[in-house]
């Protein structure tokens, strides 16, 4: 079975398409940045500190309720929502000044369960603001040293060209991912930074696939300009970067269906980071190559023995 | 063409072999059993098994199989009752000495275990339980050794008859002499009492001041945390909580993972507690410098006591709850030091009154001027005073408390006081329920998702794409043994990995048969196509799965809790799927398709 004919010739770096993808993806940064900035991201208790209580009830539990009840005893700033099923529930609150975590426990504990039914404590965290700020500066710590080295990594095995070309697409996956969750104001916590993390791996083992398909053909197809040896190379890869995308993206949906809610943000991020991922690939990371104006030149090693270019053909 | 020699194909083999071995201890469910424990970090001996066996079934129950396991004894049983009765009589008869704790334990057959192998330990999302970070206050640690200095130089000048003051504050003690004529011989005496220090004459040419060098808080600091670490790992054990986890992490921080726990209420007073004593003498004029006045505990009167402590809880070996004629009390002894200065004082200050001030500090979050900020709150109060009636010396006893916090004070003490408090910014408890749900759901998915990609391989590669499926289930297996090798705990993004990892594994035998299709498009011959495929395919994978695995290091080495759990089935899974997919499969095609004539290639 083949996904898609023999030989495709598609011109996926010619002049007019390079065009229309830089527009997309300049778009896509933008709209990300500009979200970020101005709507920023729902960050998780991990980032922000607070408690956070994750409730099982007998039956489905009724939101309102549990709302009114907390307020009531005080807890006006809490956060009730459903979590996955109709019998769960997650409350949130900002971090409690003046309290033990304990206390605080006991009497949310019985602020939930105020109609005698009885109730599951599934989950409870307490995290300090402190703990939080921490998490949130190595989560960024990671991003930055992951894509400097994979550039100096990327610079040692191909050319500074591709280095640029690929961190570049790195980034745009980042920057996106990041966005969407800012947009659809979906929860970014700790499984999120891993995640788009894993996105950042996953898109580089794209591009560099293609880079080196290009290197190949580079030498192979001689007298072929850059741009067309590194059409050819991205059509064909193509086959494959689309069934490594497809093969991973099942099992992707098959972890957010059934993963559970907790696991909802990292499956998400992953899905959107791989096809914001492929995209990029194929368009930003050859496309900023060429910009550059890579060529097989920049390929060649330099001798480094003169008397060796004697045994040259 | 297209043959492995005959040591690769043993050499594969006995890879797949030893993986299926290691990946064995996780097909076995888990029974309920009791683990001991040696309080002391002893490790027990057959000796010792036997007689926890011997109490055992001398309470009329049999245990399903019991045997050492790093040193801790483990017993099984085939109920839940009897598994709570041996538990009891056992913490009845050993409570002093050992850790009881009632857990599930891997039911895994006698030959697996004596093999040493141990399946995948799973992580406290999985389990259920409670983790608490806690963090070191290190300026009480520094704070509490310069008071000693203070303290010490006091006392050393006044025996030199120098005449003197000196204060502490902001952890410089200054020093101030009445003319400068006694400055070098103070300095000496200083530098002799301890040459480590820094002395720094004043200005004024009758002040000296001194501090601790760098190395001198360094160390201190290592040593207040190696010092809550021990205290604290003995107090958890007094718990009876199975495969409890204490750990430094960082500069001033301590994690505490208690797998099972539900309520972490029973743990925060011992964790946070830095429940200690002194004896203090009472001031009968009341006006001696440096005394002070203790409220009393309850009914019991204040008191002004003299500033030197005679005793502290540092130097309590051992402290027994029990009862005095009537009375709740504790039995304390104290170490050689501390006995010699009881000695002395008792000796010197007969039918004199002597308090003991129970001492327990506690963290507080407050609100100042809309900001949040702790606040350390140290509550000093006098539990008990009596008259010296006699000489005494290591050990003693004291009243004045219920028999509750008899027991936790004994127990406090018992465990060893705390070189510093600790404070909790971090704590999360996870119900068993939960643990359950996520196992189910993260399985689940792993199954679903990997039977998925094994359909899509089949109808898309044929018989290569059923190659691949059989290097995938390897691959799955080969992670699981390697987790069940290293002991790393695995998480429920640890399972995200796992998932992860088998979309992405097809990746590098997904770019194999492309080329070998690539290949046979370009008119190569069946046994070159796939010669040169695997050939030409390998830089591509390589580099693919090393950058990736970049990624993967930098998520472990930066990343806490989830994140490494997702980092360490990442790493393996890149590992263990390139083995496969290049060496694995390619053992498999070189046996099915190697070394005969082909007429077409089934990609």
């Amino acid at each position: 079975m083949k996904l898609i004919k023999e030989k495709t010739t598609i011109d996926f770096l010619g002049a007019k398409r390079r065009k229309i993808a830089l527009v997309i993806s300049a778009l896509l940064v933008i709209a990300s940045l500009v979200s970020l900035a101005t709507r920023g991201l729902e960050f998780g208790i991990d980032f922000t500190g607070g408690i956070l209580l994750e409730v099982g009830y007998p039956q489905a539990a009724n939101l309102e309720e549990i709302r009114s009840n907390l307020s009531a005893a005080g807890f006006s700033d809490a956060q009730v929502q459903r979590f996955g099923r109709d019998t769960d529930v997650l409350v949130r609150l900002p971090p409690q000044p003046g309290t033990d975590a304990g206390e605080v426990r006991t009497e949310l504990q019985q602020v939930l369960q105020a109609n005698g039914e009885s109730i599951d404590l599934r989950r409870v965290e307490f995290v300090s603001a402190q703990v939080g700020s921490e998490l949130a500066e190595r989560g960024a710590l990671a991003m930055v040293i992951a894509l400097l080295m994979i550039f100096v990594y990327v610079m040692i095995r191909f050319q500074w060209k591709f280095s640029a070309g690929a961190v570049a697409a790195l980034a745009h996956d980042a920057i996106v991912t990041v966005g969407f969750f800012s947009f659809f104001g979906l929860p970014f916590d700790l499984t999120v930074v891993a995640a788009v993390l894993a996105v950042i791996g996953y898109s580089l083992n794209d591009t560099v696939v293609a880079f080196d398909r290009i290197r190949e053909n580079f030498f192979a197809l001689r007298g072929v300009s850059a741009e067309d040896a590194m059409n050819i190379s991205i059509n064909e890869m193509l086959a494959r970067t689309l069934i490594t995308g497809l093969t991973t993206l099942l099992v992707l949906v098959a972890l957010l269906t059934l993963g559970g809610e907790s696991i909802a943000p990292f499956s998400i991020a992953l899905i959107v980071g791989i096809i914001v991922g492929t995209y990029s690939s194929i368009y930003t990371a050859s496309a900023t190559a060429l910009a550059l104006d890579v060529n097989a030149q920049d390929l060649i090693e330099p001798i480094k023995d003169p008397t060796l270019i004697d045994d040259l053909p | 063409m297209n043959k492995y020699p005959a040591w690769l194909n043993i050499l594969v083999l006995v890879i797949v072999l030893a993986g299926c071995l290691l990946a064995l201890p996780n097909i076995y469910g888990s029974v309920e059993a009791v683990q001991i424990a040696d309080n002391d970090g002893g490790e027990y001996e057959q000796a010792k098994l036997n007689e926890f066996v011997r109490v055992v079934e001398g309470a009329g129950i049999t245990p399903e199989a019991s045997y050492l396991q790093d040193g801790r004894v483990v017993i099984r049983f085939n109920s839940t009752e009897d598994q709570e009765a041996a538990g009891e009589r056992l913490r009845g008869q050993y409570s002093r000495q050992a850790n009881v704790a009632t857990t599930l334990t891997p039911k895994l057959p006698e030959w697996v275990r004596n093999l040493g192998l141990s399946p995948m330990s799973l992580g406290l999302d999985l389990r259920g339980g409670v983790y608490v970070l806690l963090e070191v206050d290190m300026d009480t640690a520094i704070d509490s050794r310069m008071a000693l200095y203070q303290q010490d130089f006091d006392d050393r000048l006044r025996d030199a008859r120098i005449r003197h003051r000196v204060d502490l504050s902001d952890q410089l003690i200054t020093i101030r002499l009445t003319g400068a004529e006694d400055m070098l011989k103070a300095r000496e005496i200083i530098e002799r009492a301890d040459p480590d220090v820094l002395v720094l004459d004043g200005e004024d040419g009758k002040t000296l001041t001194v501090r601790m060098t760098e190395t001198q808080i360094k160390d201190r600091q290592d040593f207040a945390i190696e010092q809550n670490l021990t205290t604290l790992r003995n107090r958890v054990n007094q718990l009876g909580v199975a495969e409890p986890l204490v750990q430094r992490q960082g500069v001033d921080r301590i994690v505490v993972q208690l797998p099972g726990v539900q309520d972490p209420n029973q743990l925060n007073k011992i964790l946070t507690a830095t429940a200690t004593l002194e004896f203090r003498l009472v001031d009968q004029s009341g006006d001696e410098p440096g005394s002070r006045r203790y409220p009393g505990r309850g009914a019991e009167a204040p008191q002004v006591l003299k500033r030197q402590v005679i005793a502290s809880g540092d130097q309590i070996i051992d402290a027994k709850a029990g009862f005095s004629e009537g009375q709740p009390a504790v039995f304390i002894t104290l170490d050689s030091a501390g006995g010699e200065r009881m000695l002395q004082t008792t000796m010197e200050n007969l039918n004199k009154p002597m308090s003991s001030v129970f001492i327990e500090t506690r963290r507080e979050t407050v609100m100042r001027n809309g900001v949040e900020e702790q606040r350390t709150i140290k509550i000093e109060e006098v539990i008990n005073t009596a008259t010296i009636r006699g000489v005494f010396k290591n050990s003693f006893q004291i009243t004045g408390l219920t028999p509750i916090e008899a027991r936790d004070l004994a127990l406090l003490l018992r465990a060893g006081a705390l070189a510093a408090p600790v404070y909790k910014i971090d704590e999360r408890t996870i119900g068993p329920s939960l643990g359950q749900d996520n196992i189910d759901r993260g399985f689940n998915a792993i199954k679903i998702g990997f039977l998925a990609v094994i359909l899509f391989m089949v109808i898309y590669y044929k018989a290569f794409g059923l190659i691949a499926n059989v290097a995938l289930f390897s691959n799955l297996v080969f992670i699981v043994a390697m987790l069940s090798f290293l002991q790393a705990s695995l998480t429920l993004p640890g399972i995200a990995g796992i998932v992860l990892t088998v979309g992405m594994a097809v990746d590098a035998n997904v770019l194999i048969f492309e080329r070998i299709r690539e290949e046979i498009t370009a008119g190569a011959s069946p046994q070159n196509a796939i010669h040169s495929g695997y050939e030409k395919a390998l830089s591509s994978i390589t580099d693919a799965n090393i950058t990736t695995l970049i990624a993967a290091v930098v998520l472990f080495g930066v990343g806490t809790g989830p994140i490494k759990g997702f980092a360490i089935t990442l790493m393996l899974g890149i590992i263990t799927s390139m083995f496969t997919a290049i060496i694995g499969t390619r053992a498999v095609v070189n046996l099915a398709f190697g070394g005969r004539k082909l007429v077409s290639v089934p990609v």
